[in-house]
């Protein structure tokens, strides 16, 4: 059951004029095409693309969308590792637009960040970027403007391996997202009045099982243990490569072949859960770099991620299925040896609650992600023995100790405390080991961070200096911001690294939710266990609710880089920074 | 429960921040003792089908300096912590400047404010839009509040009044507050309010609004009037979701008073209670209507007031109303 909303849109637009925005062309009635499913290709040595205003409809839903090139999403960009490229944006919307190209290794000032990198496209106007392409592997590429990356301003970009690459027969771009008709300024105004507007999945005196207790305690933090995701399959319907779970997109591969997907999490909100039922599949790389095969059933996938993996289905239609980690919906495809033959996707499972390992409050009996309950639905740890309020652990194993769900004495000394910082975890833990929220208990193999070792060898250095920045929120208010300081404030007080610095960063999460926090410009490893030779490369990493997540980065690309959660209605907030590597070496040295 | 949430709500209009804390006792820095870590679990992928065990947690060392016994293979001992080097701060203040030029990034990084942590926006909501039905007669109610700005600065407007079907309103108001978040969940509000009836007046206004433990949305608000009285009001409610959209609010509301007002009927201390129960159903979240029970009585001597002139000091109300935002 629904009810028209446009006249709440409208009504809300005229609450005052400092509320609306000037209506853009397309907002005024005038002629829009419709913008393409799905993507075409473009590569080679120029490239042009030109951003624009268009229609877009999949599953029932229409609204407006930026497309790149016509289409949502946007071209795949190949390119071949060695290659320059010269890439040449049109912005023919009425707003300023940008595209940051993640995952790259390029210069600074063509890293596509308005305000920190380079001033923007204003309307009318090309910018052209130039850089040589230094790596391979699975990246994406959006627009870092505004809340646009949300309407359609994004694509897949590939890099040609220098050396041929045998392991595969087939190659596919798993590209997932979402599609909402509400504009983004108006799904941003209803996070920040609250009400948990999104979420359809709350627990009521007739849905979920967790005892009264647990729920009083839960009430006395004023917090909701089903605040999984804030923008949910309630407005977004998730797609694959632009086409939503009705439109029937297949893959196509004959029996005996090995089929490489790469998969990327262009979502502006979404995490997803990757599996295909019956058809294991072999990780080769996690975010553009190559890491040791792992074999797993599924894997869940952050937002801004991105991991390859190969598969070699019998034959028959598989479901290649994207499940949205609170369970509010799917990405669907069918992955099939004959055309035309649709595979039946598995039932949505039940949606996920936070435990005690979310609210920072460390590991019970040395398991983690609460005391396992093998009856449990996914993710519902038990919490016996817990007081609200007073949080007694006598059943914990740490003796009689209370904890503050917000000791401001756990915070860096620079850090700010104030309205914007709800809770300070109390025994945040590394959870590198964790499969992520809903995934503890599926009962077949899940993807951890701790699988993840690199192919090749990095070279062994010790971090010279620590660096501890932590992840703080107001879920009522919806302010999101690091170290308790939103990005509007430290725009001339960014986090420092001197050029060839090693640096060990830990990240500690205050809040009840996983956020994939980015470094442009960068690779960093992830201290997962694995070995300093062996820490994974990657340039997006989760950190679990109340939890830490370590990396070790060598700041060997100087100029200003944006660091920011990947949640793009977060990032919106204000959590983001501005990372610097200085001085600039001389001429002729460095890398 | 009830009385839990009242005292609670009076404590925090007493002493707002103290009352932020949620524990109630002073928090310790102490980490819990974290023993030596562990090797990392070994991938234990092996069978298919449920998982017996979990796998042991993966530690890494505490990098917080406690000194601790650390012998895996993976951990560092101490890296020191501390400012950059010296380099880390040489050249511009903003690299792109140098490039792009200097005005077009200030531009740039000034716009970024706003779409980086500085959204302004604001909501209408009528809480109570209701008519009232008791014993013959048919009286309406409106609750309305809405607000603008940003996360710790809000311009806030609140109406409420009340009338009977055919005759005149009884009593009509409007507020106009600035309000500043003073902790995580409560805003400190000041401001003006004009009463429209039962007689024009003004008063100033000090209050705390927010969210108490448990989930009660609370107000509570002191008035002092144009003619030196004061008087306050506390109101708490709590939203019982009994399905996703089936949702049953009980509402509670105390006025007090520090001194007689003749002109008004009020005696001093506590002048009326106010409870309800609403159910709601939203069929859409901004758009709920809803049916209810309301009880009113007048208190102490303000009910004795109302006894002398003849009048009923309280009544039952069956409640329909809608609650509607954007």
């Amino acid at each position: 059951m629904s009810i028209d909303r446009r006249k709440f849109i409208t009504s809300s637009a005229a609450l005052g004029a400092a509320m609306s925005l000037p209506l853009p062309a397309w907002a005024r009635g005038e002629s829009l095409t419709h913008a393409k499913q799905g993507f075409g290709e473009v590569s080679g040595e120029k490239i042009a693309l030109s951003v624009g205003d268009h229609h877009f409809g999949v599953g029932g839903r229409k609204g407006h969308a930026i497309a790149v090139n016509g289409s949502v999403p946007g071209p795949l960009v190949r390119l071949r590792e060695g290659q320059n490229v010269r890439i040449d944006v049109t912005n023919n919307l009425d707003e300023d637009t940008s595209i940051h190209w993640h995952g790259l290794l390029l210069p600074f000032q063509f890293d596509g960040v308005p305000g920190v990198s380079f001033p923007g496209i204003k309307p009318g106007e090309t910018f052209t970027y130039e850089f040589p392409i230094r790596q391979n592997g699975t990246y994406w590429w959006h627009s870092h403007s505004g809340l646009q990356e949300q309407v359609g301003h994004y694509g897949p970009l590939i890099i040609e391996s220098a050396e041929p690459d045998p392991r595969y027969d087939r190659d596919y771009v798993v590209l997932l997202s979402e599609f909402t008709p509400v504009h983004p300024h108006e799904i941003a105004r209803k996070l920040k009045v609250g009400e948990h507007y999104y979420n359809r999945q709350m627990q009521t005196a007739t849905e979920g099982d967790m005892p009264l207790k647990e729920r009083l305690m839960w009430g006395g933090m004023r917090m909701n243990p089903r605040d999984i995701s804030d923008v949910t399959g309630s407005t977004y319907t998730f797609l694959i490569n632009g086409h939503g779970p009705m439109d029937g997109l297949e893959y196509l591969f004959a029996p005996g072949e090995k089929v490489r997907l790469r998969v990327i999490n262009g979502s502006a909100m979404t995490f997803f859960n990757i599996r295909i039922p019956g058809v294991p599949m072999t990780v080769i790389a996690a975010d553009g770099m190559d890491v040791a095969p792992v074999e797993v059933d599924e894997f869940q996938i952050g937002t801004a991620e991105t991991y390859d993996v190969i598969v070699a289905p019998p034959a028959g239609s598989h479901a290649l299925v994207a499940e949205a980690m609170d369970r509010s919906g799917m990405g669907v495809a069918s992955l099939t040896s004959h055309k035309g033959h649709r595979a039946t996707p598995p039932p949505l499972r039940e949606p996920v609650t936070l435990t005690m390992a979310d609210m920072g409050m460390g590991s019970m009996d040395g398991a983690h992600g609460g005391a396992m309950d093998q009856d449990a639905h996914a993710g519902h740890g038990s919490m016996a023995g817990m007081d609200h309020g007073g949080m007694d652990h006598g059943a914990m194993g740490h003796g009689d100790m209370d904890h503050s769900m917000r000791d401001t004495s756990k915070l860096p000394p620079d850090a700010q405390v104030g309205p914007g910082l709800d809770m300070v975890s109390p025994m945040p833990m590394d959870r590198m080991d964790y499969p992520g929220l809903g995934l503890d208990n599926v009962g077949h193999r899940v993807l951890r961070y701790t699988d993840l070792k690199a192919k090749r060898m990095n070279p062994h250095r010790m971090p010279t200096r620590q660096l501890e920045i932590h992840l703080t929120g107001n879920m009522e208010r919806y302010m999101w911001s690091f170290d308790g300081r939103k990005f509007s404030a430290v725009t001339d007080d960014p986090i420092r690294f001197s050029y060839d610095e090693r640096v060990r960063v830990k990240l500690v999460n205050d809040t009840m939710m996983a956020h994939p926090i980015h470094l442009h410009g960068h690779f960093f490893e992830l201290v997962n266990g694995s070995g300093m030779m062996n820490q994974p490369l990657k340039h997006t990493v989760i950190v679990q609710p109340g939890s830490t997540a370590t990396f070790d980065v060598t700041a060997n690309e100087p100029g200003d880089w944006a660091f920011h959660c990947h949640l793009l209605y977060h990032m919106h907030a204000g959590m983001m920074q501005t990372v610097t590597v200085r001085p600039f070496p001389a001429a002729g040295e460095g890398a | 429960m009830l009385r839990l949430c009242l005292a609670s709500t009076l404590a925090l209009a007493a002493a707002p921040l103290s009352a932020q804390d949620m524990s109630g006792h002073e928090g310790h820095g102490a980490q819990a003792e974290e023993p030596a870590a562990e090797q990392p679990p070994k991938d234990d992928h092996s069978g298919h089908g449920n998982m017996k065990k979990p796998p042991a947690p993966f530690k890494l060392p505490d990098m917080t300096g406690a000194p601790q016994m650390d012998h895996s293979a993976h951990t560092m001992g101490d890296i020191p912590s501390g400012p950059p080097p010296a380099e880390a701060f040489e050249g511009p203040q903003h690299a792109a400047d140098e490039i792009f030029g200097a005005e077009a990034m200030a531009e740039a990084r000034k716009t970024n404010h706003a779409t980086h942590g500085d959204m302004l926006t604001g909501t209408i909501m009528a809480e109570r839009l209701e008519v009232r039905i008791s014993d013959g007669h048919e009286a309406f109610l409106w609750d309305v509040q809405g607000w603008y700005g940003g996360d710790i600065d809000k311009f806030v407007i609140k109406s409420e009044g009340e009338g009977e079907f055919g005759e005149s309103v009884e009593d009509t108001e409007i507020q106009a507050l600035w309000g500043h978040a003073i902790g995580p969940f409560f805003d400190l509000q000041a401001g003006a309010r004009i009463d429209l009836e039962p007689e024009t007046r003004s008063h100033f206004v000090l209050g705390v609004q927010g969210l108490a433990p448990y989930m009660w949305h609370v107000d509570g608000a002191l008035f002092l009037s144009d003619r030196g009285d004061l008087t306050a009001r506390l109101e708490g409610e709590y939203d019982q979701k009994i399905t996703q959209r089936l949702i049953l609010q009980p509402r509670v509301e105390l006025e007090l008073s520090a001194q007689d007002i003749p002109e008004r009927e009020i005696g001093a201390g506590l002048t009326k209670i106010e409870t309800g129960l609403r159910l709601r159903y939203e069929i859409a979240r901004e758009f709920a209507p809803y049916v209810g029970i309301g009880y009113e009585a007048k208190l102490g001597e303000t009910a004795d007031i109302a006894r002398l002139a003849g009048e009923d000091t309280d009544g039952v109300a069956a409640v329909f109303g809608i609650r509607a935002w954007f």
